[in-house]
């Protein structure tokens, strides 16, 4: 059976505003998959460091939420994509950096603690792509 | 080729014309078989639904019995295998119900000699195995949900969080704890802690035989989480085996308060919350 | 954007978020919450956030600054009111909040607040 996805949105990142704006659609979305509670809060918070990133170190970009099914269990899926510097030191960028006080630390290695799936595309000079998906338990 | 015309009858002709005396026959095999636990007026109606259904795939060999014309008897059985699962039938029982309808057949048709209608008995037999292995299937799936089901309840059943005193509840945990079941366990004690303003917590653990990393690190996030939301959590109970693991395992513990008994726990909470407990009069 | 407001009740100053934070609200709440300490005084500075649905790294690092910046005003915070699904996603996110301190609620917050005000006059 190949993934249903139902009405994929793609929101712009060019803003504080948009932070916000991508946190409120990915609660829509995981309501709407009926995650329980607890995994909506983990959803939205992983979804809200991801976009902050996107703004930040991306230099803006897009996030884009779908809702996905496995064939078993339905899940949401979100994506962000800048085209901004990239990453160059993958295992620095993923590492704890809550510590050291720098914000892409916590913001990388923190969201993937909170999704089922995660998944990192970056190209120094090109940008980076971060999906995570989070499946109804 | 070409049968002889006197003799000539397909196996769909005869079960349309012997209809009433074949589902007759059917259903009398099947009371049979389960001995009164289903009256032969049920038996009935549903039997005389999937000879409806079934009317029109004699011939098919069943080779496949995942196309669109197996739809209706698909569901059929998968409904009748489901009702069988809750009324307590076993699988043997709910498939025998399908394949006791190739002994009545043979019955009404062991004189003919005809090889045509031989072969179409032989593919009929071979549709009613393919169904009969149906049933099987479903029976397992409704089992399995069944299963399930009941995993949830037990898992509320067996882990209530109680109030024991004002201020004070307690989570008596019971048999062996795997990550799924200390999550549910965990997000209930912390909304319990906001519905009843209880700032401490006591998760006793003297029932628990086993403990891996991930519940002893389960339990740690909750003891860390009510912090964050201002309460606190005591452990209590944690036998001699698992504190060996929890050490070998090499788990920091921290400042997490711990007690050895659930009587103790609870002294110190009270303690805690100011309340002191004595005797009315000296023993 | 959207200013959250301060209220001062007695020697303490309660911040109560209603709205979804931008980085921006927090930025200026920092800011504002600074200048109110320092001009009424306050013992005390209690921020309720039963209404908040998620705190990600930036909101919470918010907590641990405004307590930093209470300290200097020889003033205490108290967070309150954290709900529980929120306490769970900040200790999968790996974040602490720094030793501030928390409560369930606000009368229980206010009571920590009157207890530590104590300890300091003593």
């Amino acid at each position: 059976m190949p993934p249903r996805s139902e009405g994929p949105e793609v929101v712009p990142i060019s803003g504080d505003d948009d932070v916000v704006r991508v946190r409120q659609l990915v609660r829509t979305y995981a309501q709407q998959t009926k995650l329980s509670l607890v995994d909506q809060t983990k959803l939205v918070t992983a979804a809200s460091e991801l976009a902050r990133n996107t703004l930040i170190y991306g230099g803006g970009g897009f996030a884009r939420v779908e809702e996905v099914s496995d064939g078993r269990r339905a899940g949401v899926r979100a994506s962000f994509h800048d085209e901004g510097p990239g990453i160059p030191d993958l295992t620095l960028a993923l590492a704890d950096g809550w510590s050291s006080g720098s914000g892409l630390g916590l913001g990388l290695s923190g969201a993937r603690r909170l999704v089922d799936e995660f998944e990192l595309d970056t190209e120094v000079g090109r940008g980076t792509v971060v999906t995570v998906v989070k499946w109804k338990r | 080729m070409t049968a002889d015309a006197g003799r000539a009858q397909s196996l769909t002709d005869l079960m349309r014309t012997e209809a009433e005396p074949l589902i007759g026959k059917w259903v009398d095999a099947v009371a049979a078989l389960l001995r009164g636990r289903q009256t032969r007026s049920e038996l009935e109606r549903d039997f005389r639904e999937f000879y409806a259904a079934l009317l029109p795939l004699v011939g098919n060999d069943g080779r496949d019995v995942s196309g669109p014309e197996f739809g209706d008897i698909r569901s059929l059985l998968d409904e009748y295998s489901r009702a069988r699962v809750r009324a307590g039938f076993t699988p043997s029982e709910t498939a025998s119900s399908l394949f006791s309808l190739k002994r009545v057949i043979f019955d009404l048709t062991e004189n003919s000699d005809d090889p045509q209608f031989y072969r179409q008995q032989r593919a009929f037999s071979g549709l009613l195995d393919a169904l009969g292995l149906l049933t099987f299937e479903s029976y397992a799936q409704a089992r399995d949900e069944i299963i399930r089901e009941q995993s949830e309840q037990l898992l509320e059943l067996t882990t209530p969080v109680v109030k024991i005193w004002e201020g004070v509840l307690a989570v008596p945990l019971v048999g062996t704890l795997d990550s799924a079941r200390t999550q549910v366990v965990m997000e209930k004690l912390l909304e319990a802690l906001v519905e009843t303003g209880s700032e401490h917590a006591i998760i006793d653990i003297t029932g628990v035989f086993a403990v891996d990393t991930q519940v002893a690190q389960h339990l740690l996030k909750t003891v860390v989480a009510a912090r964050l939301m201002g309460a606190e959590c005591i452990v209590s109970g944690i036998r001699p085996q698992i504190a060996q693991t929890i050490v070998a395992l090499g788990i920091e513990f921290g400042d997490i308060v711990t007690k050895a008994s659930l009587a103790d726990a609870l002294r110190h909470a009270l303690r805690r919350e100011g309340v002191d407990v004595v005797r009315s009069r000296a023993v | 954007m959207e200013r959250v407001p301060i209220l001062k009740i007695g020697g303490v100053l309660l911040v109560s978020i209603q709205i979804d934070l931008h980085d921006q609200s927090v930025l200026a709440l920092q800011e504002d919450l600074a200048e109110k300490i320092s001009a009424t005084g306050a013992h005390g500075v209690i921020i309720d956030i039963s209404a908040v649905e998620i705190v990600d790294s930036f909101i919470g690092r918010m907590f641990a600054t405004i307590a930093s910046i209470s300290r200097l005003f020889d003033a205490d915070t108290v967070v309150v009111g954290m709900r529980p699904a929120v306490a769970i996603t900040l200790v999968e996110l790996g974040l602490t909040l720094g030793g501030v301190r928390t409560a369930l609620d606000l009368e229980r917050g206010m009571k920590i607040l009157g207890q530590l005000g104590r300890g300091r006059d003593a």
